[in-house]
Formats: C-alpha cells, structure tokens, sequence
C-alpha cells in the first residue's frame, strides 16, 4: 500500500481544562480517499481539523502527536511554511459560508485572491481562472457572478463559491467542516453530488466533519468516530453503519430517526 | 363529526418588500391559501425547507404574526377576531416552543423565573402556588426542581430547550405549537426531548403542531403530515400514505433528497423541474386520507 497522504498520529489537544479536547487520536487519508470524522456538537472533531491546519486559538494548544503530510510533519513546520500548506496544499471548507466569506468582496475577486497569494496565477489570468473554477462548480452565467458580492448569493451558491475557492490551488486534500449543515436537504443533495464529482475529478481526498450518518453514507469510504475527544470506532463506512462495535456509535445510530429511533407508539 | 382542535382556511400572509426609494414595493406571499385542521390528540407534521412559510403559518395561528386574510378556528371559534384581551385568554390553550433554546431564554432571568413568567402574567395562583407549579413542571420535563435559582447559560442546548416547554407548559395548554423544536440539537439528544414530547403528549392529552424541516423525524413520530413549498401545502395526509406514496414533484424531490444510511442503497435523486406542476393547482384527494396539488 502507498504511504497515506495524510497520517495523524496520537494527536492531543487541550483547552488548559481537565479533560483533553483531543485525546490520542490517530487516523490516515490516502489519496483520493474520503474519511468521514463523525461525533456530535464537543466531541473534538472540528478541533482536530484546526489542529492538522494549526489554526487552534488560543486557550487550544497542541500537547502531543504528530501530522504527516507529504512526507513533513506539519506540527515542526515554520508558520511560513505552514502558510504555503493552508490553501495551496490543505484547503478547508466551513459550514457557514456568510461568515468564510469577506462580505465586501465579489466572489470574483476572493477567488482571484486565493490563487494569486499562493503565485498560482498572474494577475491577468486570475479572472479568467476564477470563472473557470465558477463554471467547475456549476454556477450559472459565471461570467456575470464574478462581479457578485456574497450577500447577492444563495446559500447553496455561496457554498459553491467557497468550493470553488477550496479547489482554486488544486490541493491534494480537502477538509470539509459540516459543509451542508446548514443548507436545505435539496440544496444538500446538489452540493453533496458536486463534492463527490469534483473528487473523483481531481482526485482528492476529503476529510469530511459532520454529525450526520447519512451523509457519511452517501461520501464516506470509511469513517471515525469521535466522542469526547477520543476516536472510539474507525473502520469501512459498510463495517460501521452495519455492525458498530462500540456502544456509542451504536446509540448514535440508534438515535437516528427511522433506524430505531423514537416512533409513536 | 367532532369540532376539529384547530382548523386554519385559507391562511394568508403577504409581506411587503421594499425595493428602493422609487420602485413599488413587491409582495412576498409567504403563506398563501393554506388550509389545514388538527384534531384533538394528533401530532400534526408541518414539513418544508426554508422560506416555506411553515414558521410564518405557527405564527399566524398564535398571532405573533397577524396574518393578512383567512381564518383560523380554534374549538369552533375565530381567533383572528378576538380582541386583545380575548386573544391573552385564548393563548392560555395554544403555547409555542421555538427552535433556538439559546435566544428564547432571557439569558438575566433565572430558570425558575422564566417558567413561572407565564402564571403571573396571567395572575394565576399565589407566589407559593406558582412555586410548588414550577417545582412540578421541572420534574414533568425531567429538570432537576433544585435548579430553579440558576441561570440559562447553566444548562446545556437539550436542557434549555425542556425549559422552554417547561414554560410552554405552564398554563396547561391544548395545543402547542412545537416550531423546529429539536432541530438545533445533537441527535442523540434531540432523541430524548422527541421521547419527552411525546410522553408529555399522552400524559397531558397535548395537541402538537410540529413544524419541521427533518422528513425522517416527522415520518416516525407525526399521525399526519402536511408538505409546504413556496407558501402552499402541496400535499397532505395521514404519514403512512403520504411516504408510502409521495405525488407531488415537490414531495418526491425533497425526500430523495435525504442521504440513506445505507451506503449501498442506490441513489435515485429526483431533481425539482418547476415546470412539471402548475403551482395554483388545488388540493385534490387521491387515496384513503391523502391529498395533493396536481392535476
């Protein structure tokens, strides 16, 4: 097997609290695999994404671990050198795209900006790629978007600007923090098909937060799940979904309406 | 037949949205024409995503919102001609509980405080009365009654949002309005306050309106469901029918729209094409206890 793209090892995060908001966990993406990061609201999976990017805010602090990527252990690496990684090599996606977004800026433009800090384009072809990256995220009349500001946008069209600006450095990776949150279902299933086209596209790998087992189901090829701050169950999405071992994952599922969860009696 | 609890006709809320300093204002109908009755002991489902209309039709019952036209009959009577005090009365009955159980609480009252609020407004009972009341709805939800002095910030998002029908229950309602009441929760919590409504429902002999956005939820715990797109209910009917056979495009397309936990379940998503319904087309019955809106 090739070495993984990404190789987390016995990372640790704390928030100078008791209990550790990361506790040991450990997992690997290979190329063009999706891992889904499952817990819900505490359980450290939006925390471990910021540490692999070391975008922690203070209290957060890094006490232990290590995060291989491309063969550098991104927890050694100079900010510099960092900085080159965060967009160019590891893009991140939020769930809410009205606050990723600069308000005052048209999306044309941020597009522009995210390929022009890395030196991916010149300023005379910038636009030019900044279309072509819309027209790759299917939005309507490109062209005319460019010169939109995010709050002429709608929520799924803002999600697709923030894709397209994750896309712009072509970065082997992609973490997706709850990036369908909060959209409407039907709005969900469009961004969710587009995700998955653009992946096998480009071949990306794509670490996908949610707290949702359905999504993980239709993305995932396999998953981890988290709960206070530990991976408690890791393994193929089909293993998972159908035989969860550990307790948790196994009231989880339960919880999900429809699976055996609350029904009137 | 028996008056049904609640029986909203031709419901109608337009508002109006300025477009400038020179241009007519435009009219956005966010609930126009729906009609709709709640019998005694249902748990009705009222789906949609957002800007349906459905959170603007709770309220127009409740008149939080007053709606523009319609009417709606509340054990017989038409609520939207009551007067004000009248209306204070008849909200003894009809209760909401709202979606975010962190803005609904005045985060500088205590809990205990917040529960009670209703009953002095209404002027029920002493302060010791309404004391032992707030003691006894604490435990109804499942709160420790020893928390009455603290604040909401104390109380995690599934704690919060038990206070708040704490609150909601107050007045011993019939109806209570439930407005995306779990929606902001973790599954594994929004489990459990589901599991108290629907307690809560037997043992108190509730009523529930649950406005929703989550089909699977509203499938395994509402008796009828009513599907709203663009302020329209476009289909509605008992649950069974309604997800056993799903007519309107809208309804096919939201729910193929919702991932399967099953990872080798085929994936059939039906794509909305606007121009395959007619979007004025009445209601019309179409089985045992199901309706939709094509011809």
């Amino acid at each position: 097997m090739d070495k993984p793209l990404l190789d987390v090892q016995h990372l640790s995060v704390t928030f100078g609290g008791q209990t550790p908001a990361v506790d040991d966990v450990s997992f690997s993406i290979a190329r063009g695999e999706t891992l889904g990061l499952v817990g819900e609201s505490g359980s450290g999976k939006s925390v471990t994404a910021f540490s692999i990017l070391r975008l922690l805010q203070p209290p957060g602090r890094i006490t232990a671990g290590r995060v291989m990527f491309e063969g550098r252990d991104l927890l050694t690496l100079s900010e510099r050198g960092m900085r080159e990684i965060r967009g160019a090599h590891i893009s991140l996606i939020f769930q809410e795209p009205m606050t990723a977004l600069n308000p005052v800026m048209r999306v044309g433009d941020q597009i522009a900006e995210a390929l022009l800090v890395h030196g991916q384009a010149a300023r005379g072809e910038a636009r030019a790629r900044a279309e072509e990256l819309l027209e790759a995220v299917k939005i309507p009349d490109a062209a005319r978007r460019l010169r939109d500001y995010p709050h002429q946008l709608s929520g799924g069209m803002r999600q697709r600007v923030m894709i397209a600006i994750a896309l712009a450095c072509r970065p082997p990776l992609i973490i997706a923090d709850e990036p369908t949150t909060a959209l409407d279902v039907t709005i969900q299933a469009q961004v969710l098909d587009l995700l998955r086209e653009l992946k096998a596209r480009y071949h990306l790998a794509l670490l996908l937060i949610t707290h949702d087992f359905g999504v993980i189901a239709e993305m995932a090829d396999r998953v981890a799940v988290m709960y206070r701050g530990k991976l408690v169950e890791h393994g193929s999405v089909r293993d998972v979904l159908r035989h969860p071992s550990h307790e948790y994952t196994r009231n989880l599922l339960a919880a999900v309406p429809g699976i055996g969860g609350p029904t009137t009696p | 037949m028996t008056t049904p609890l609640l029986d909203v006709r031709h419901l109608v809320k337009h508002f109006a949205r300025k477009q400038g300093l020179f241009r007519a204002p435009s009219v956005v109908k966010a609930v126009d024409d729906v009609t709709f009755t709640i019998h005694e002991g249902e748990m009705f489902g009222l789906v949609g995503e957002s800007g349906s209309g459905k959170s603007t039709t709770g309220r127009c019952i409740l008149r939080l919102i007053e709606p523009t036209s319609g009417d709606v009959f509340f054990r017989g009577e038409n609520v939207l001609q009551f007067s004000t005090e009248r209306m204070r009365l008849a909200r003894r009955d009809m209760q909401i509980v709202f979606q975010d159980p962190y803005s609904s609480l005045n985060p500088r009252m205590r809990v205990g405080d917040i529960v009670e609020e209703p009953l002095v407004i209404h002027r029920l009972g002493t302060k010791p009365e309404r004391r032992a009341r707030v003691a006894e709805l604490f435990q109804l939800v499942g709160l420790e009654p020893g928390h009455v002095m603290r604040y909401p910030h104390e109380f995690s998002g599934g704690q919060r949002q038990r206070i708040g029908i704490a609150r909601a229950l107050a007045l011993n309602p019939a109806l209570v309005i439930a407005d995306e009441a779990v929606s902001a929760l973790d599954v594994s919590i929004q489990a459990q306050v589901v599991k108290l409504l629907l307690d809560l429902k037997e043992r108190l002999k509730l009523t529930y309106l649950f406005i929703a956005h989550d089909l699977r939820l509203v499938e395994h715990i509402c008796t009828r469901v009513a599907v709203m797109y663009m302020g329209k209910i476009v289909e509605v009917g008992d649950t069974r029918a309604l997800f056993n056979r799903p007519t309107h495009p809208y309804t096919q397309a939201l729910l193929s729209a919702i991932p399967v936990l099953d990872p080798d379940a085929p994936r059939r998503r039906i794509e909305l094409d606007p121009r395959s319904f007619e979007r004025d087309a009445p209601l019309r019955e179409i089985g045992a206890e199901h309706w939709a809106a094509v011809q």
